[in-house]
């Protein structure tokens, strides 16, 4: 953000306890907040944010952060393990700020939130205080202009001098939003100091992932342990996977019938252990790895094959199934259901390979067989 | 009648001669759509299945009289392409590419709105399987043999999920007048409003299915203007009953991200609009039949 001309804490990343203690030595300063890194919001609820007075709090902070297990209202009942904390320099404010940019699907462009009420969450905001939100509607042939910054720190109750440093960190934000190929920007809070400058805090910020192929700076930030590790794996063979808790493994063909699959699953009884999309042409490989992927969950009980082919065909993804099937241990209960092109000479094949292979014709059967098939608990 | 594409539609290809447009170009043209050329910058002057390649599309709209086009081009030049389709007087741009940048799409929908009403460019997609007037013509990837002539619309934000209710459809005996996919992403060139206008006015259709999913509020939005103005019924569902919050499943735009996004909420909406919601995925197509025999109307013409 500092590149965007939107001041920011001064502050630093550290990686263990001694580096915490260097970089508040070296930082100044009277206060310092040690922050955990993590891929998630709701962490100062959680102890992953505190206010340190002295040398020795910064490394007992730092010490109990690093390394530990984070659970908060977003990262799941996982949590996520904090492989670095930021030692920022905290400094006396007198007002927090809400501020924030999101690509609005409703009006399709770039909408600017502003609230008084910083520190809170907007969706808090939003329902104690709905009229205390501020917002404007960014045409994106020209982009955030000044007046509309200006209407934002007027509205915000702002003095003369708070509001051009104000005007200066809101165009910045948007220049960061365009420039990055954000999806959210948020700046919570945005403080307001005794003597009148205007600092961002804490932001947070979600990437376009169609745009990373030409924001490099914004690919090379991701913190891969912070992930899924099977979600990077499907990411390196292209397929769109997301690991859920329940215990039949889903290998479709398109995301809309991934997430018909699914449903159908849990009208029939039973729970889908993940949502895995293999692309139109479902090659051989791609069938391997989606497998591959599936059974290394190991709650996964049953797995339930559908593909409705329409630019590949039935008879390669049952090639596919049939060699995945031989290549590697498949020790649960298999459920394929193939239609469109070629769907006689796929099911053919799928019966002639002699594997306990179920085959069922239409969705509902195959969610039926699925659920039927999982061995009771 | 049907929308959007018959068999006088000129269709003209942009990313003609890659792997995909050849393709796809070869899929449509033994559908019967009219192809009447394409476009790969720097291979103008050539030809390519028996037809034209041009360097710019204007040039193309100028030799052939091409109406529509499909853009098989790559992600980060596809915003660029259809733009290009729109200033050369392209009635409609069809585009199937996964990946386009949202702020891309926010600036070609800023783009088509340069032009008056009347010349401006319908887009359908991106991420979609595109649009099947089954019988006359295809500007997409969809597998034809599927889809039975008939008077049933489809608009589906999932190509797969639309192949299904198609295929369900056929399997009772119900065609299909058009099907359009409108695309997973969360900005797209038409809504399912954009298309059940149309669909409202053509005589072929007498019933449509409305296919969602989560994320985004163009269901509502569809659902509050049929009850105010559709007079034709409408069977609706909305894929991603187990969906958890803030994950993005598989499509770009498929994310709970506020209030109303899920499929739960979804179908309350499109019930509480006077829609007809298919209980399963798996009855898509006996949803539609109940409600055409209740009402009398026939699924083919």
């Amino acid at each position: 953000m500092a590149n965007f001309g939107v001041t920011i804490a001064k502050g630093a990343v550290a990686y263990s306890p001694d580096q915490a203690v260097y970089c508040a030595t070296e930082l100044g300063g009277w206060h310092w907040a040690v922050k955990a890194q993590i891929h998630s919001g709701g962490r100062g609820k959680a102890g992953g944010v505190k206010l340190c007075k002295t040398y020795n709090e910064v490394r007992a902070a730092a010490t109990e952060m690093l390394g530990k297990t984070l659970v908060t209202n977003q990262t799941g009942p996982e949590g996520k393990i904090v492989q670095r904390v930021y030692i920022e320099v905290a400094e006396p404010f007198e007002r927090e700020i809400y501020l924030g940019f999101v690509l609005d699907r409703k009006v399709e462009r770039v909408r600017v939130i502003a609230s008084k009420f910083g520190g809170m969450e907007i969706e808090e905001i939003a329902k104690d205080h709905p009229e205390e939100i501020l917002q404007i509607v960014v045409e994106p042939a020209v982009g955030l202009q000044a007046f509309q910054a200006r209407e934002l720190a007027f509205g915000l109750g702002l003095n003369l001098k708070q509001v051009s440093r104000a005007v200066q960190c809101i165009l910045g934000c948007y220049r960061a939003f365009r420039d990055l190929d954000a999806t959210m920007v948020e700046i919570n809070p945005l403080v307001v100091t005794k003597d009148d400058r205007v600092i961002a805090l804490d932001a947070k910020m979600s990437f376009d992932d169609n745009a990373l192929f030409r924001r490099a700076n914004v690919s090379d930030m991701r913190d891969h342990s912070q992930e899924d590790p099977r979600e990077v794996q499907a990411a390196e063979h292209n397929l769109n996977y997301v690991g859920l808790d329940g215990n039949i493994g889903c290998i479709v063909n398109g995301a809309g019938l991934a997430m018909a699959t699914m449903d159908m699953i849990k009208y029939a009884g039973g729970n889908p252990a993940n949502f895995l999309d293999v692309g139109g042409g479902a090659s051989p490989e791609r069938v391997a790895a989606a497998f591959r992927l599936v059974l290394s969950d190991k709650n996964v009980k049953a797995i339930l094959v559908n593909v409705f082919a329409g630019i590949n065909r039935c008879d390669w993804v049952a090639e596919g199934v049939v060699q995945a099937c031989k290549q590697m241990t498949v020790d649960v209960p298999l459920v394929v259901r193939l239609a469109g092109t070629n769907v006689e000479a796929g099911r053919e094949i799928i019966t002639k390979s002699g594997l306990p292979i179920i085959s069922a014709n239409s969705l509902a059967d195959a969610a039926k067989a699925a659920v039927a098939a999982v061995p009771a608990a | 009648m049907s929308i959007l594409i018959d068999e006088k539609s000129r269709v003209l290809v942009q990313g003609f001669t890659g792997d995909k447009g050849t393709f796809h170009s070869k899929e449509m043209i033994a559908f019967g759509t009219n192809v009447v050329g394409g476009v790969t910058p720097g291979k103008g002057g050539t030809t390519h299945l028996g037809l034209p390649v041009f360097n710019t599309v204007k040039e193309a709209v100028r030799a052939t009289g091409a109406t529509h086009s499909i853009a098989f081009v790559a992600p980060a030049f596809c915003a660029d392409a259809i733009m290009e389709a729109a200033d050369a007087g392209i009635q409609l741009v069809c585009s199937i590419t996964d990946g386009i940048p949202a702020q891309d799409m926010m600036r070609v929908k800023r783009y088509l709105l340069r032009y008056s009403k009347e010349h401006r460019t319908l887009m359908v997609g991106p991420n979609c399987a595109g649009i099947i007037s089954p019988g006359k013509a295809m500007l997409g990837i969809m597998p034809g043999h599927i889809y039975m002539r008939g008077t049933v619309g489809i608009v589906s934000r999932s190509g797969t999920l639309g192949y299904e209710a198609a295929q369900q459809m056929m399997d009772l005996g119900i065609g299909v007048s058009t099907s359009v996919g409108i695309g997973g992403d969360p900005i797209n060139g038409s809504s399912f409003l954009d298309h059940l206008v149309l669909f409202e006015q053509d005589p072929e259709t007498v019933a449509v299915m409305m296919i969602g999913e989560i994320g985004g509020p163009q269901e509502a939005e569809a659902s509050a203007w049929i009850k105010e103005n559709m007079t034709k019924p409408v069977v609706g569902y909305v894929a991603g009953l187990t969906a958890p919050k803030g994950r993005r499943m598989g499509h770009a735009g498929a994310i709970i991200s506020a209030t109303g996004d899920s499929a739960a909420e979804k179908s309350e909406i499109m019930k509480s609009y006077g829609l007809t919601v298919a209980p399963s995925p798996s009855e898509l197509g006996a949803t539609m039949a109940k409600v055409l025999s209740d009402r009398g109307l026939r699924g083919t013409n």
